[in-house]
């Protein structure tokens, strides 16, 4: 295929379209939901009332509402449904000839739509993920071409380095100095990695994208591969994510179909064959080195760095290893230029961050918004606040982050400002809690999950998780005295200095984050004294 | 071949490109307490007991898996490192049920040598008493996973020294074990060729010969040196 055909391709499928398209919500979340079932009786209604020559009933991704689905959205009126069920879905149809629609109509004006900034979910809910030619309607694939045949991998790795995307996978690490570390390293054989493990309990950022659009996961690996000079990737996704799974194939075959991938590309020198690996769920195989590990076949155990993938990952060769949100940004940054990109956000955070808002608040699901913005705006503004009741705290960064509490609210989101006040971005989940939440519960709660999640090779994280774990429980037991809280504060220090990887040094952050700020609920709990005298 | 001038504990030290904190440290006779690291075979730097601190770097380094570099000040015992020390040796005997009293290598353990080392008189976190199996269902070995500290030393003998790859670890976290074959009984692995080189390899009296009884696991720890050559000299078995 080449340029004259790609965009001869998405011409046909553009005027192919009829002028009013029903988006129906087929992702994991709206289909627990029976949106298979509402599809099914749109597609009916469409046929009944013949209307099939100007609507279409087109089954799409994620469109971020995730509470109140299924989610049906109507191009070009915008307007959206919530909680529409196969039995009122027909009158949606019946409406577009001046019936009433039963379902609710959901406010598309609504902040928690406005707010947002979509620049990687610009196309989720839109496009059907199924097909590579709707994908193409969109300018798909136009940034790969561009790549390959206007500019050099040299300039490619400096454009996505004066972008100032910064790894979305949780350390923001800049995304232009990986891939110039590994384009500059010797060898013939290198490879691409895209972690899609998403460990974090709580987010489905990853899974909602490469559900939603995978052809655009695929496209910044391909783009990454022609810059760094691999000829290889591997896309590593949980098992828990079949229907990611599915679309990712099927994606990967249509792609291999045009000549968009496999050999060849797009008739240029550059071959690019991607291959899926399916992890079996485990929370450390997102930590890099494990999850090379568990490519190649062994156990999913973290192995010291130095040496970093980018000197040696994969079977030992150079490996660019990056988040699915991360590569996901790459085809607009070569579509829209770096400067573009750059003026979104602050100066050292750029572009935007998809989140999962959940917990006690009115408004649940993703969000996409621009770095910078604050968290009040997010929680208040956007997610409608708790209902009936007050913010107590935030919580970022799931188990390797930080509870963050309603004073800070006006914080803004960049990597730098939530390190420095003790939690992080982490890969976007964010949890609201009220002023019915005990810290102390959540931090066990995070503890619990590491201590079931550490992988048990260094011996800080192995036994350290489970003696702060039981601390906790001391705690909240009423249990412990004050001496208790003192050795889990140093042990939490221990385990954070010492641990082999990521996990471990991170593991005790929910701990030291309510320390800090909500020192009283850890003392209320202690063993109150008798007579005087603390029982021992 | 280059070499690599550096101070640890302020005394100037040269060594070869390549090497290891570790061996710099041994070399100028420094002590540094290790558990995971057996001399002859891959390190994984697990037990964190050999951390550092490398001036101008803002985190404790592994000596075990740390290549020595240009001008490194070093310092292997600060109050800060005796510290985590201490609280990691802690971590170990609390975590499994080491009762040296009546131990096959009393007075032969490194994990006891180790807690003299860093004065560890007593734990402050609480013993989990652990009820983990016991395997003698080999003719000549038995294993006690009760004192296994997940050093993974013999799995490293047995899969880079030996060959045989009869130990893996199973399970994750703290439900962790060192398993033998598929899951089998040791006793029923066909893999294994009796070599022994995982009783010598183990740090502690997780992994016996039969018939010792307490504090004679002695004479086995002699033949460690072995396992340093063993791969050079071509002694697959013995
Ligand atoms: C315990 C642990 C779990 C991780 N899980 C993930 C994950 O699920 N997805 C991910 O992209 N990165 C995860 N990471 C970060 C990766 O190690 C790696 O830094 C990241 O994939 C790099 O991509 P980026 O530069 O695009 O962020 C995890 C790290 C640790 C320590
Ligand atoms: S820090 Fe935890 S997860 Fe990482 S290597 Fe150590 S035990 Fe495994
Ligand atoms: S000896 Fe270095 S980590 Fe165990």
């Amino acid at each position: 295929m080449d340029l004259a055909e790609l965009q001869a391709l998405a011409e046909q499928e553009r005027s192919k379209r009829k002028s009013i398209r029903v988006h129906c919500c087929t992702s994991t979340g709206c289909q627990a939901a029976n949106s298979l079932g509402v599809k099914e009786n749109l597609d009916k209604a469409v046929e009944e009332t013949g209307m099939g020559d100007r609507v279409e009933v087109v089954g799409v991704g994620c469109m971020g509402f995730c509470g109140r689905g299924p989610l049906v959205q109507i191009d070009p009126m915008d307007t959206l449904y919530e909680e529409v069920t196969p039995e009122t879905a027909g009158s949606i149809i019946h409406a577009l000839n001046g019936g009433t629609a039963e379902p609710v109509q959901g406010d598309s004006q609504h902040p928690f739509f406005a707010r947002q900034m979509r620049v990687v979910r610009e196309h989720s809910g839109k496009v059907d993920p199924e097909r590579i030619e709707d994908y193409i309607a969109l300018g798909g694939y136009q940034a790969l071409h561009k790549v390959l045949y206007e500019m050099t991998p040299e300039t490619v790795v400096q454009e996505v380095s004066s972008s100032g995307l910064r790894g979305r996978g949780g350390g923001g690490y800049p995304t232009g100095l990986k891939w110039a570390t590994v384009a500059k390293m010797p060898g013939d054989q290198k490879y691409v990695i895209c972690n899609g493990d998403e460990g974090d309990p709580g987010a489905f950022m990853d899974r909602s994208i490469l559900e939603s659009d995978p052809h655009l996961v695929l496209e910044g690996m391909a783009i990454a591969g022609y810059a760094i000079g691999a000829t290889h990737g591997y896309i590593y996704v949980r098992a828990e994510y079949p229907l990611a799974i599915k679309r990712l194939q099927k994606a990967i075959q249509q792609g291999k179909k045009y000549g968009i991938l496999g050999s060849q590309v797009f008739n240029s020198p550059f071959d690019f064959k991607v291959d899926i690996r399916i992890g079996a769920g485990a929370f450390v195989c997102g930590e890099e080195t494990a999850l090379i590990q568990s490519i190649e076949g062994g156990r999913g155990n973290p192995i010291p760095r130095p040496p970093y993938p980018a000197e040696k990952g994969l079977w030992q060769c150079p490996t660019l290893i990056n988040n699915v949100e991360t590569f996901a940004n790459i085809a607009n940054i070569i579509k829209r230029g770096a400067e573009w990109y750059s003026s979104i956000g602050t100066e050292k955070s750029k572009g935007t961050k998809i989140f999962a808002l959940t917990g006690k608040i009115r408004n649940n699901g993703l969000i996409e918004v621009p770095m910078g913005i604050t968290l009040r705006e997010i929680v208040e503004e956007m997610g409608g606040g708790v209902p009936d009741g007050e913010v107590k705290a935030v919580q970022t960064g799931g188990p390797s982050g930080g509870c963050i509490p309603a004073s800070l609210l006006d914080t803004t989101v960049d990597y730098d400002s939530l390190i420095k006040i003790g939690s992080m971005m982490g890969s976007g989940g964010m949890v609201v809690m009220d002023k019915e939440t005990s810290m102390v519960e959540v931090a066990r709660f995070y503890m619990e999950f590491c201590r079931g999640e550490t992988c048990g090779k260094c011996v800080p994280c192995r036994t350290g998780t489970v003696q702060l774990y039981s601390f906790l429980t001391k705690i909240l037991k009423g249990q412990a005295t004050a001496e208790d809280i003192e050795k889990m504060e140093a042990l939490c220090y221990m385990v954070k200095d010492t641990s082999l990887c990521g996990l471990g040094m991170t593991a005790p952050n929910p701990v030291l984050s309510t320390l800090r700020y909500f020192k009283e609920e850890y003392l209320e709990l202690l063993k109150q004294p008798q007579n005087g005298k603390v029982p021992v | 071949m280059s070499v690599k001038t550096l101070t640890i504990n302020d005394q100037p030290i040269a060594i070869e490109e390549g090497k290891t904190i570790l061996d710099a440290a041994k070399e100028a006779g420094i002590p540094i307490p290790t558990l995971c690291h057996l001399e002859g075979v891959s390190d994984v730097g697990a037990c964190r007991l050999c951390l550092v601190e490398v001036k101008g770097i803002n985190k404790l380094l592994p000596a075990c898996v740390t290549q020595v570099a240009e001008g490194m000040e070093i310092s292997t015992n600060t109050p800060k490192l005796q510290e985590y020390r201490r609280m990691a040796v802690e971590l170990i005997f609390a975590e499994g049920n080491h009762v040296c009293s009546v131990c096959v290598a009393n007075n032969n353990c490194e994990l006891q040598d180790v807690a003299v080392e860093v004065g560890m008189d007593h734990s402050r976190f609480v013993y989990r008493f652990p009820d983990r199996g016991v395997d003698v269902s080999h003719s000549q070995f038995g294993i006690d996973h009760n004192r296994c500290i997940l050093c993974t030393r013999c799995v490293r003998v047995c899969d880079e020294v030996e060959g045989a790859h009869v130990w893996d670890v199973a399970q994750r976290g703290a439900a962790c074990y060192i398993v033998s074959g598929m899951n089998q009984p040791w006793g029923e692995v066909e893999a294994c060729t009796s070599c022994g080189k995982c009783v010598d390899a183990c740090p502690t009296g997780a992994i016996f010969r039969k018939g010792t009884t307490t504090a004679e696991k002695a004479g086995d720890r002699e033949k460690l040196e072995f396992l340093v050559t063993a791969r050079e000299q071509g002694q697959w078995t013995r």
